[in-house]
C-alpha cells in the first residue's frame, strides 16, 4: 500500500509537471496531450467504480462520455445560435457556461444509467456486458440518425465554453480545470471505496451470496454504483468536448467503451489511480507508436493481449506488486 | 404503404435475420460450450468476407470464394483458439472481453495493412444477379432470395448436427458436464477446437454472403456482432433455437421498423419531421425490443436461469 | 412456556419428478438446538434454501417470529433475524477478516451503507465485529486476508458474521464441515453456550456433534422427515437406524 501511494504521488506530481514544463517551452501539444490523458483518466476513474470495485463489465460507458458530451454540444449549439433548446412548458437556452454543461451533462448521464442500470443488473455475466454494450450501440445509431444535431457528422463548438475567472481558450487554464475535476472524481471514489457502500459493493462483487445474508440488497448497491459511475464518466464527456471544440457519434462508439475499458485495465483494475497511469500510457503509446506507424492499433492489441494473460494487475499491479482490493485499511 | 413493397421488405428482413443467426448460432454455441464471450467473432466475419473478395477477384469464381471464405475463417478460428481463447476458458468474463477486444484490434488493423482502407466489392454471381418474379407481382432479386434459402439450409443443418449427431451429442454433453465428457474418452482440447471453428467457419460464410450485398470493408464485423448480441440476449444466451427466433425477430423488427415508423409518423406529422423520428426511433427498435424482453425475462426467450 | 421461532408448515418442493421437500414441517423453540441429520441426497440443501428464502416452495410456509416469511427473499430474511451460515464458506475472499465482520454489522444496521464516512473508523461497527471475532477465537487474526485463513478459521469466521447479525434464529449449514476433532470440540462448546441467546437449527453430517449438541433431532430422507426427537430416541428408532445410521456402521 506504501508504495501504491509513492507511485500515486509521482503519477500526480508527473501530470502537473508535463503541462508546466510545455508551458515553459511553449509546446501547446503537449498541454493538450496531457489534458486528454486527465480527461480520458476521469472517464476511466468512473468506469473503475463500477468495473473495479463493483465487478460490473459495462461496455457501454461510451453511453454516458457520448452524452456528456452532446450535452456540452447542444447547449453550445444554441447558445451560439440564440435559439432555446425549448420554449414549452418552460424555457431552456442554450448556454457556454461550463458549471451549467457540467451539472446537465452529470444530470442526465445519472438519469441514463438509472433506467439503462435498472433493466441490464438484473440480468449478471455476460448478459450484462452484451446488454451494455447494446444499449452504448442504440445511442450510437440515434445521434446518428438524429438530423436535428449534425447526425453522422457531429457537432462543432465554435468557441471554448467559459468558466468564470479563468481564461479557457488557455490550454494551461483548460488543463488545471481539467486536472481539479479529476483530483475531485479520485477523491469521491476514494471516499466511496472505503465507506460502508463501498465495503458491501466490494464484497458483493466477490460473493453475492453473503451481501444477501446480511441483509443487504446487491441490486441497490450497483444500481447507484452504476449511476455515480455513469456521471463521472459523463462529466469527462462534456470535457472531452470541449477540449477537441467538436463531438460526434463516435464518442458513443463500442470502440469508445472498449477504450475506457482499456484505460482502466492497462493501468491496474481496482487501483485507485488505475485510470491514470491507463490513460497515461494509452496517450504515450499513441503519440510513439502512432508516430511508427499507422497501424498502431496491432501493438496495442498486442500489449492489451499480454496484459489480459499475463499481468493481470496492469501498470500500477507490476509496480507495486500484489494486493488490489478497493483500498479498505 | 402497398403490400408488394411490405412482403419485399419482409423478405429483407427475413434475409437480415438468416443472416443474423449465422453469426449468432456460432457466439451462442462458443459461449454455451466454453462459457466464453467472444467479441472477435465480427473479425472472423470480416476474414471471412476478405477472403471470399480477394479469390473472387483472383479467379472469378463465386463458389470458391465461398469456400475460401469458410476455409480462411475456420483457419483463423482455429489458429485463434490454440493461441489465445483457450487460455480464457477458465478466466472470468472480464478477461475474456478484454482479450477478445484485443484481437479486434490486432484483426482490424492487420486487415488495414494488408488491404488497405479502401473498400473491396465482391460481385453476385452472374446466375443470381436477376430479379425472380413471385406471386402477387412482386419481383425480389435472386441472390438475396438465394441467401435466405442457403441460411435455412444451415440453420436446419445445424438443428440436425446438434440434435442428431454423435459431436451433437458431445456438444450438448459439454454444454452440461466438462468431466464427464472427458470421462467419455473425448478429447475435450480437440472437441472445443472444433467448436470454435464451426462457429468461425458460419460467421465467415455470412461475411462472404453479406460481403456481395454491402462492401467488404475493415469494421464491417463489429456492428453484425452486437445485433448478434442482442439476438441472443433476446434468444436466451446457449439455445441454438433462440438464436434463431431471436435473429428473425431483430431482423425483422429492424427491416420492419425503417419503413414503417416513419410513414407510422407521417399520418400525424409533416413528412419531414416523420422522417427524422421515424428513422431515429426504427433505428433504436431493436434495442427497445431487447429491453421490452429482458423486463419479462431477463434470461432471454429461451434461456434457462 | 417456550416459544418457537422458527416454525416450517408442510413444505414441498419438486424438481420434475423427483419430490425434494416433501410435506416437510418442522419447528424451533426459544433456547434449543434442533438438529437435522439425513444421508446424502435427502434434500437437506434444498430445504435450507428454502428456510433461507433464497428457494421458494411449491406449496407450505415458513414463519419467523410469529409472521409469514413464505414470500420474502433472502435479504428480508436477514433483517427479519435470520442468522446463516454457509456450507461453503462465502465470505469476501480478498478482504480482512475484521471487514467482512464489519460487512455483517454493517448489514444489522438496517439501511442502505452510507457513501462518505470510512467505515473502517466506525467505533460502533467496529466493536460489534470485533466482539464476534473474539467469540469465536478470531480476534488475533483481524487484519488477515480472508484467503489466508485455514479452513477451520475460515468456519469460524462464517459463524462470526453470523453473530454480528444478532440474530433470533441461527441457520447453521454444516458447520464442522473439514474442522477436525479439535476445532469441532470448540465449536461444539460454543454452540452449547450460543443457543441461550438463540436457538440454532443446526444441519450437521458430524454425527457425535449432533449426539453431543441437538435437544431435539429430524431426520430427512429422501425428502420427507421421518423421525423428530430427543437424541435417545432417535438413537432408539429403528426406522432410522434402517434407513440411515444403518448405513453408516455399514461403512
Amino acid at each position: 500500500m506504501q508504495r501504491e501511494t509513492l507511485i500515486n504521488t509521482v503519477l500526480t506530481l508527473g501530470l502537473l509537471a508535463v503541462p508546466l514544463a510545455a508551458w515553459a517551452m511553449d509546446e501547446p501539444y503537449t498541454i493538450t496531450l496531457a489534458t486528454k490523458v486527465v480527461i480520458f483518466a476521469l472517464a476511466g476513474v468512473g468506469l473503475n467504480l463500477a468495473l473495479g470495485l463493483g465487478g460490473l463489465v459495462s461496455l457501454g460507458h461510451a453511453m454516458f462520455f457520448g452524452i456528456g458530451g452532446y450535452a456540452a454540444g447542444i447547449l453550445a449549439s444554441h447558445a451560439q445560435s440564440y435559439e432555446p433548446i425549448m420554449e414549452w412548458p418552460f424555457l431552456i437556452e442554450g448556454t457556454q457556461s461550463m458549471p451549467v454543461i457540467w451539472v446537465m451533462a452529470i444530470v442526465v448521464s445519472a438519469l441514463v444509467a438509472l433506467a439503462t442500470g435498472a433493466l441490464s443488473l438484473r440480468t449478471s455475466g455476460v448478459y450484462f456486458i452484451m446488454i451494455t454494450l447494446a444499449f452504448g450501440q442504440m445511442f450510437y445509431y440515434f445521434t446518428i440518425s438524429w438530423p436535428a444535431y449534425g447526425g453522422e457528422d457531429g457537432l462543432s463548438i465554435y468557441v471554448r465554453d467559459r468558466f468564470p475567472g479563468l481564461n479557457t481558450l488557455d490550454p494551461l487554464h483548460f488543463f488545471g480545470l481539467c486536472f481539479a475535476l479529476l483530483m475531485l472524481g479520485l477523491f469521491i471514489v476514494a471516499r466511496i471505496s472505503r465507506s460502508g457502500f463501498g465495503l458491501a459493493l466490494n464484497a458483493a462483487r466477490q460473493n453475492e451470496a453473503r451481501v444477501r445474508a446480511v441483509g443487504i440488497e446487491p441490486y441497490r448497491l450497483r444500481l447507484i454504483a452504476f449511476v455515480i459511475s455513469g456521471a463521472i464518466t459523463g462529466l469527462a464527456g462534456a470535457l472531452y468536448a470541449d477540449l477537441n471544440r467538436f463531438v460526434s457519434p463516435v464518442m458513443f462508439s463500442w470502440q469508445t467503451s472498449g477504450e475506457i475499458m482499456i484505460f482502466v485495465i492497462l493501468g491496474g483494475v481496482a487501483r485507485l489511480f488505475g485510470p491514470v497511469a491507463g490513460a497515461a500510457l494509452f496517450i504515450i503509446l499513441e503519440e510513439v507508436l502512432g508516430g511508427v506507424s499507422d497501424y498502431w492499433h496491432i501493438y496495442l492489441g498486442a500489449l492489451l493481449l499480454i496484459v489480459v494473460l499475463f499481468a493481470r494487475g496492469g501498470l500500477i499491479g507490476v509496480l507495486a506488486g500484489r494486493n488490489g482490493g478497493g483500498g479498505h485499511d | 404503404m402497398d403490400l408488394v413493397l411490405l412482403i419485399e421488405q419482409l423478405l429483407n428482413g427475413l434475409q437480415f435475420g438468416v443472416m443474423l443467426f449465422l453469426m449468432a448460432a456460432g457466439l451462442t454455441l462458443i459461449f454455451g460450450v466454453m462459457g466464453l464471450i467472444n467479441l472477435a467473432h465480427g473479425s472472423l466475419y470480416m476474414i471471412g468476407a476478405f477472403a471470399a473478395a480477394a479469390v473472387a477477384s483472383a479467379t472469378g469464381s463465386f463458389i470458391l470464394a465461398l469456400i475460401a471464405s469458410l476455409a480462411a475463417a475456420a483457419i483463423a478460428g482455429v489458429i485463434v483458439e490454440m493461441v489465445v481463447i483457450r487460455r480464457l476458458y477458465d478466466r472470468d468474463h472480464l478477461d475474456q472481453v478484454l482479450a477478445t477486444f484485443a484481437l479486434i484490434l490486432i484483426f482490424s488493423e492487420g486487415t488495414r495493412w494488408v488491404f488497405g482502407s479502401f473498400p473491396l466489392y465482391l460481385d453476385v454471381p452472374s446466375a443470381l444477379s436477376g430479379a425472380v418474379e413471385l406471386p402477387f407481382g412482386i419481383s425480389y432479386p435472386a441472390y438475396r432470395l438465394a441467401i435466405i434459402g442457403i441460411g435455412l439450409v444451415v440453420a436446419f443443418g445445424l438443428f440436425l448436427l446438434i440434435t442428431r449427431t454423435r459431436i451433437g451429442m458431445r456438444i450438448r454433453a459439454g454444454e452440461s458436464d466438462r468431466e464427464m465428457i472427458a470421462a467419455l474418452g473425448v478429447n475435450i482440447a480437440v472437441l472445443y477446437t472444433a467448436i470454435f471453428a464451426l462457429g468461425a467457419a458460419l460467421a465467415g460464410f455470412a461475411g462472404a454472403l453479406v460481403g456481395a450485398i454491402q462492401s467488404v470493408q475493415v469494421g464491417m464485423g463489429e456492428p453484425v456482432l452486437i445485433l448478434a448480441f442482442v439476438t441472443i440476449v433476446i434468444g436466451g444466451i446457449g439455445s441454438i433455437r433462440g438464436a434463431f427466433v431471436g435473429a428473425l425477430l431483430v431482423g425483422l423488427t429492424d427491416t420492419m421498423g425503417r419503413v414503417l415508423l416513419p410513414v407510422l409518423f407521417g399520418a400525424f406529422m409533416n413528412p419531414s419531421a416523420a422522417m427524422a423520428i421515424g428513422s431515429a426511433l426504427a433505428s433504436m427498435s431493436i434495442y427497445i425490443l431487447m429491453a421490452a424482453i429482458l423486463l419479462f425475462k431477463p434470461t432471454g426467450l429461451y434461456g434457462s436461469a | 412456556m417456550t416459544e418457537t421461532l422458527l416454525d416450517i408448515r408442510g413444505i414441498s418442493k419438486s424438481f420434475g419428478a423427483l419430490k425434494a421437500s416433501d410435506d416437510v414441517a418442522l419447528d424451533l423453540k426459544q433456547g434449543e438446538i434442533h438438529a437435522l441429520i439425513g444421508p446424502n441426497g435427502a434434500g437437506k440443501s434444498t430445504l435450507i434454501a428454502q428456510i433461507a428464502g433464497s428457494l421458494r416452495p411449491d406449496s407450505g410456509e415458513v414463519w419467523l417470529e410469529g409472521r409469514n416469511v413464505t414470500h420474502k427473499d433472502t435479504v428480508a430474511r436477514a433483517k427479519a433475524g435470520l442468522g446463516r451460515t454457509f456450507q461453503i464458506s462465502s465470505l469476501a475472499m480478498e478482504d480482512t477478516v475484521l471487514q467482512n465482520a464489519v460487512l455483517g454489522a454493517l448489514g444489522a444496521r438496517h439501511r442502505v451503507p452510507g457513501f462518505w464516512r470510512p467505515v473502517m473508523r466506525d467505533g460502533d461497527l467496529r466493536a460489534s465485529a470485533m466482539q464476534a471475532l473474539e467469540k469465536v477465537g478470531l480476534e488475533e487474526f483481524a487484519h488477515f486476508r480472508t484467503a489466508d485463513l485455514s479452513h477451520g478459521q475460515r468456519r469460524q469466521l462464517e459463524v462470526a458474521v453470523a453473530l454480528t447479525l444478532k440474530p433470533h434464529v441461527f441457520l447453521m449449514d454444516e458447520p464442522m464441515a473439514g474442522l477436525g476433532a479439535d476445532g469441532s470440540a470448540i465449536l461444539v462448546e460454543f454452540l452449547r453456550n450460543l443457543k441461550s441467546s438463540a436457538p440454532i437449527l443446526l444441519v450437521e453430517h458430524d454425527m457425535d456433534a449432533v449426539f453431543q449438541l441437538a435437544d431435539r433431532i429430524s431426520v430427512l430422507v429422501y425428502g420427507r422427515i421421518i423421525a423428530t426427537g430427543a437424541p435417545d430416541e432417535i438413537r432408539a428408532n429403528a426406522q432410522v437406524r434402517e434407513a440411515y445410521l444403518g448405513e453408516e456402521d455399514a461403512e
